[in-house]
């Protein structure tokens, strides 16, 4: 693990290049880094922008605190400045960076000022430089002032050594990504030099920031800092160089670092110390947290500082996660075993030496049972650092009213008193009924022995179901009532017999130990509970999601489990077709409508990063969103509203969440992906079948064409030389001839591969009309004209044959299709015959009924003749008979295959029949063949007929008579 | 068929855009007694026409730089020249459209010459005829008789008894006898505006006719349906 690396790492070095590319599209970060206020950040920040607009780059001012300094004022006139936003907070107006209308804007180049400030309620982030991430984001360069106190892990030093904790801190990792960093240095004497002559603050407000942060002594320590901040980053880059040009060098042998985490206030102490020694040994780091019965019983504030210690591990870098069991120093360890840890950093223990001695902590089990990893214990900071008053530099100073401090999700310290909680009731109770119960024991003359027995039976009782508190008052309450009720003097606290002291100390002991031990059990059951119930959340999620398909059952599904687990106010957001975030149909999203304004769920989607409640990027809004981030990106959101009062920082909670995020997101991709398969697989049968398509027309194709391009090259030939050999007239005739019935043939494949087409992609939509059965007949013999010369072709069409529903040019098709095939098919001089007649949709035959409506053919009563159809479906059905060879049995339904072709046929192409089906299909009917009776074959149409003819148009005024 | 053409040898304009069908054309109708004008766009077509006043157009729907429609509008808005369109198979609105805009006629490719020839020759007696203002008196294709002057109707001689408007549907259609007339244009003329949704009205009485008139309705050798797009009483 330790072995020097010799070479680059290509891995990282792919890293390396993907990080500068996702750079190019994103905007450049330059910071301007300064000691303290007043080195003149700002001015060269002011300067340079500037500079960049007279070398004609579209340069925006979006915030900068003039803090009345009249050079700055002078700068500033000559920039294109932004409009602030207007923020009320609590009922006081204050300006804030407006970072919607600079993305509105979109300048080459944005300056705004103080990276590390905090934004008012009603922003769309808490921190500016969220504000300023998304600016980069969008590929705007962005230039930028930060102080060296406001850096995250130097948090502490600076407060150290200035005495004043600054509230408002920037994430390490927002300053080491930055393309560019520029130290604004001033020696301290010239600092303080200009801030007596009041260049940095109004005259007033001098003398106090001269004897509070400005004192010579943090001015020169905060300028070690910033130079060596900045020297460290210089480090980084020279280290980055190095790497990709891969020069011999030393390595960096890999490190990691874990940092342990409680509730306490201390924690974020040992999280910046991890952070720093992570930094100094170029290690990755992680941060763990363990959960045991012990912490299910944390306040709602140790809660929350648990969170927010996690966060805070986050926010700098570290990977965080939460272990569950009983001993926390087993599961760190055995954590930092399974993930190669080599240093672990642990705060000091709190308790006192003896009582370390007796139970043991954490950190002494850690340092034995360490093995070969490095323990550093980090004193834990004073507890009340966080609530001293913060001096709080620039910013702090001259606002005047100061920011909301409330860091996201902590809610204030909510501490009721537990005294009169139904426990404590519950406890009194119990030593009442156990008094009852020993004094009737008593009474009957049992022992003392049954009496304290039956006291034990309540503090049992009341352990079990109320917890250690009740337990301990039942515990010394029954001590007490024991001896006020049958100790002698009865009555009394008064002891006659000193026996009974012994008596009390073992009663007390027992009852103490009793309640410990079922209160324990109790919790460990509890916890195991929740366990089970978050495993069995995950495992119905699982279960549910991977029997489904469907994006939309998928996201019903997903919801249903996500309602039984977390209430009903869950959504899932997917983009539609136009891009825009939806919920499902019926999924209660009241919430998202309220929340779409602040545009938070479009946020999530294109940052991969959850935002809302409880989060720090707009957590105004009600419901906390969390993106559904699959391997190829974000697929949607998920949105849900925390019942009142609850929260969703909880680390169990959000890891919860996001598990079920993550199985949500994954059962959608697996969902696209499997779609995705299935066109693929389409499209390659598409293909199958095309390129059979292509081999066989390019058959039919090839044949007519050879025989065009011969028989005239032969001609052509033949009249260039004058020798040829086709000089017989009749031979040319008969080349000719040829010529034309193959062009003939030729133009009737290309029609056919054309309606064949038609057929297939969908795109044949029938415009019916209603038309009688003999015109279309009329029109189809017609058009085959000469070709049907020699042939008895017999019509009979019934005179009560209903009108047809149906597009004329294509069932003329079908008709001229048949004609054709049996022209092609049968020997020449026998007879063709087209029956037709009227079913009702059941099947049988009324071929006599008399007087059927919509019938055709009365001759002289044409009001008459297509009035009062009654009857709703009916079939139509059209027999086309010859009496050719007929068709074999088993090629009864193959015959309308494309490209089935029967041995005998010739000249056909195969699409015939099948262009005959489609089209009858689009109208709703069928086709079949059928062999004759008496020898031939006979295809039969049947086209549904409902409804009725509309009425006549009525009779034009009667011309005059001539 | 020389017989039939005058001294002054009819003059066609092809407005075509793919060469070989144009020298196809040109061969063949010159071989049959007509002199050829060629345009390969609708807009030099339209210049032709106004230059070189034929006697006949031949237009192809297709064309690349405006489509037929807007070529026969623009046409139909200063000349009465008797106009053919070509068209590809599957463009029955177009033809349609374009009949409707005052097309006389239409031929689909791929088509025979003597189907062209056929076309060329009613397409020149109709404006001969409207020329002379002499819209015919009397009409003759096959046993068919029509005396327009008499309201007559004789089939092989004999007279057939028909209701008034089968008379004045039959009569449109022998007045325009050999071009084809779309349902639009016969509901309009026969059953007035307005009427232009009742196509299975005219169906009715088509067939109604068929059955006075053909002796077998379902193979009709005087009353032709193009399908899809109208009727055309034979010629000839």
């Amino acid at each position: 693990m330790s072995e020097p690396e010799t070479r680059p790492d290509p891995d990282r070095l792919l890293a390396q290049l993907r990080a500068e590319e996702e750079k190019a599209r994103r905007g450049a970060l330059k910071i301007f880094f300064g000691a303290s206020a007043g080195v003149g950040k700002t001015y060269t920040m002011l300067e340079d922008g500037r500079k960049q607009l007279a070398a004609g780059r579209d340069v925006v001012v979006g915030y900068v605190e003039p803090h009345g300094r009249r050079e700055t004022e002078a700068l500033l006139a000559g920039l294109p400045q932004l409009a602030t936003r207007q923020v009320s907070h609590r009922g006081v107006g204050m300006l804030e960076f407006d970072v919607d209308a600079a993305l509105a804007r979109r300048p080459a180049l944005i300056l705004v000022d103080e990276l590390a400030h905090t934004n008012a309620d009603g922003c769309r982030h808490a921190k500016r430089w969220q504000d300023v991430e998304d600016l980069l984001a969008a590929g705007i360069d962005v230039y930028t002032t930060l102080n060296v106190q406001h850096l995250e892990s130097l948090n502490d030093i600076v407060a150290q050594i200035t005495g004043v904790t600054v509230r408002e801190t920037l994430p390490d990792a927002v300053f080491e990504h930055a393309d560019d960093v520029e130290l604004i240095d001033l020696p301290p004497d010239d600092l303080l030099a200009r801030l007596r002559e009041g260049k940095v603050y109004l005259p007033q407000l001098v003398e106090r920031a001269l004897a509070g942060f400005f004192r010579r002594g943090n001015l020169v320590a905060l300028r070690e800092l910033a130079l060596r901040r900045t020297a460290d980053r210089v480090n980084a880059d020279v280290l980055s160089v190095r790497r990709l040009q891969a020069s011999p060098g030393p390595w960096p042998t890999r490190e990691r670092v874990l940092v342990c985490l409680g509730p306490d206030r201390g924690s974020a102490r040992v999280v910046r110390a991890g952070r720093r020694l992570a930094t100094a040994l170029r290690a990755d780091w992680m941060a763990a947290t363990v959960e045991t019965p012990f912490t299910r019983r944390l306040s709602e504030a140790g809660r929350a500082r648990l969170a927010q210690n996690l966060r805070l591990a986050e926010r700098l870098g570290a990977e965080t996660m939460t272990l569950s069991g009983q001993h926390i120093a087993d599961e760190i360890l055995s954590c930092a075993r399974a993930r190669n840890v080599t240093q672990i950093v642990v705060g000091a223990p709190g308790k006192p030496r003896w009582l370390r001695a007796v139970i043991g902590s954490t950190t002494d089990d850690l340092i034995r049972s360490g093995g070969d990893i490095d323990t550093h214990v980090v004193p834990h900071g004073r507890d009340d650092d966080e609530d001293a008053e913060a001096g709080r530099g620039e910013q702090g100073d001259m606002r005047a009213p100061l920011a909301p401090r409330l860091a996201p999700g902590a809610e204030p310290e909510d501490v009721t008193s537990p005294a009169l909680g139904p426990g404590y009731r519950a406890a009194a109770l119990a030593v009442l009924a156990s008094s009852v119960f020993a004094w009737l024991m008593d009474w009957a003359g049992l022992t003392e022995a049954n009496v304290i027995m039956t006291y034990l039976l309540g503090v049992a009782y009341v352990a079990a179901r109320h917890g250690r508190g009740p337990a301990v008052a039942t515990s010394v309450a029954s001590v007490v009532a024991f001896d006020l009720l049958f100790v002698p003097p009865a009555y009394t606290l008064a002891v006659s017999d000193t026996q009974y002291l012994l008596t009390f100390a073992v009663m007390t002991g027992i009852a103490l130990l009793i309640s410990a031990m079922t209160v324990r059990i109790r919790e460990q059951a509890e916890a195991s509970r929740e366990r089970e119930q978050r495993t069995g959340a995950l495992f119905r999620m699982s279960r549910h999601l991977s029997s489904t398909t469907g994006t939309l059952t998928l996201v019903h599904v997903a919801l249903i489990q996500l309602a039984d687990v977390f209430g009903k106010e869950v959504t899932i957001l997917l983009p539609g077709a136009d891009g825009r975030l939806a919920p499902p149909p019926g999924a209660p999203a009241d919430f998202v409508a309220v929340d779409e304004r602040t545009g938070v769920a479009r946020w999530v989607l294109e940052h991969g990063q959850a935002a809302g409640h409880g989060t720090d990027t707009l957590p105004g809004c009600q419901a906390l969103y969390m993106p559904l981030a699959a391997s190829q990106g974000t697929l949607g959101v998920l949105g849900i509203r925390p019942p009142q009062g609850v929260q969703l920082s909880a680390p169990e909670q959000r890891q919860l969440l996001e598990t079920l995020a993550n199985q949500i997101a994954l059962a959608l991709e697996r969902d696209a992906l499997a779609r995705a398969a299935q066109q693929v697989q389409v499209a390659a049968e598409t293909e199958r079948l095309r390129s059979s398509l292509l081999a066989s027309v390019s058959h039919d194709l090839r044949t007519p064409l050879a025989v065009i391009s011969g028989a005239s090259g032969a001609l052509l030939d033949e009249d260039a030389s004058r020798e040829g050999v086709v000089r017989d007239p009749a031979t040319r005739r008969q080349m000719l001839q040829s010529i034309h019935s193959e062009a003939e043939r030729l133009s009737r494949l290309v029609r056919n591969l054309l309606d064949m087409t038609r057929v297939e992609s969908g795109a044949l939509v029938p415009e019916c009309e209603w038309l009688p059965v003999e015109e279309v007949v009329g029109s189809a013999l017609n058009a085959l004209g000469g070709r049907l010369a020699g042939r008895a072709v017999s019509v009979e069409l019934p005179a009560d044959l209903p009108m047809l529903h149906a597009d004329g040019v294509l069932l003329e098709q079908v008709f001229i299709n048949l004609l054709e095939n049996a022209l092609r098919h049968t020997p020449e001089g026998t007879p063709i015959e087209i029956r037709a007649r009227a079913e009702t949709a059941s099947g049988s035959a009324p071929r006599d009924a008399p007087g059927a409506p919509g019938a055709l053919g009365a001759p002289g009563a044409p009001g008459g003749a297509t009035s009062g159809a009654t009857s709703d479906v009916r079939d139509v059905v059209i027999d086309f008979s010859d009496r050719g060879p007929g068709i074999p049995l088993d090629e009864l339904q193959r015959v309308f295959d494309k490209f089935y072709r029967s041995e005998r046929g010739r000249g056909g192409t195969g699409l015939g029949l099948t262009i005959c089906r489609g089209i009858l299909q689009a109208h709703g009917g069928g086709i079949e063949a059928l062999p004759r009776e008496g020898g031939g074959a006979t295809f039969r149409l049947r086209i549904p007929v409902s409804g009725q003819p509309p009425a006549l148009a009525p009779d034009p005024a009667p011309d005059p008579a001539p | 068929m020389s017989a039939d053409v005058p001294a002054n040898l009819p003059l066609v304009l092809i407005i075509e855009d793919e060469a070989p069908i144009r020298s196809f054309l040109r061969v063949a109708l010159t071989g049959h007694g007509y002199r050829v004008v060629e345009a390969e766009r609708g807009d030099t077509g339209l210049i032709h026409a106004a230059t070189y006043v034929p006697d006949v157009v031949i237009l192809d729907l297709g064309l690349p730089d405006m489509d037929g429609l807007s070529v026969t509008r623009r046409l139909r808005e200063w000349s009465a020249v008797p106009l053919v369109v070509l068209s590809a198979r599957g463009q029955e609105k177009d033809k349609v459209a374009a009949l409707d805009a005052g097309a006389d006629d239409y031929l689909t490719k791929p088509f025979s010459m003597p189907e062209l020839l056929a076309r060329l020759r009613v397409a020149l007696r109709h404006a001969a005829a409207r020329q002379r203002g002499d819209a015919g008196a009397t009409v003759e294709t096959g046993g068919l008789r029509l005396d327009l002057a008499a309201r007559r109707v004789t089939l092989d001689g004999a007279e057939v008894r028909l209701t008034n408007l089968e008379y004045k549907l039959l009569a449109h259609l022998a007045r325009h006898a050999g071009r084809v007339l779309t349902q639009r244009q016969i509901l309009k003329e026969v059953w007035g505006p307005g009427s232009a949704g009742q196509a299975h009205t005219l169906r009715v009485f088509m067939s109604q006719l068929r059955h006075k008139l053909e002796a077998d309705p379902a193979r009709p050798r005087y009353l032709l349906t193009e399908q899809g797009v109208g009727y055309r009483m034979a010629a000839e």
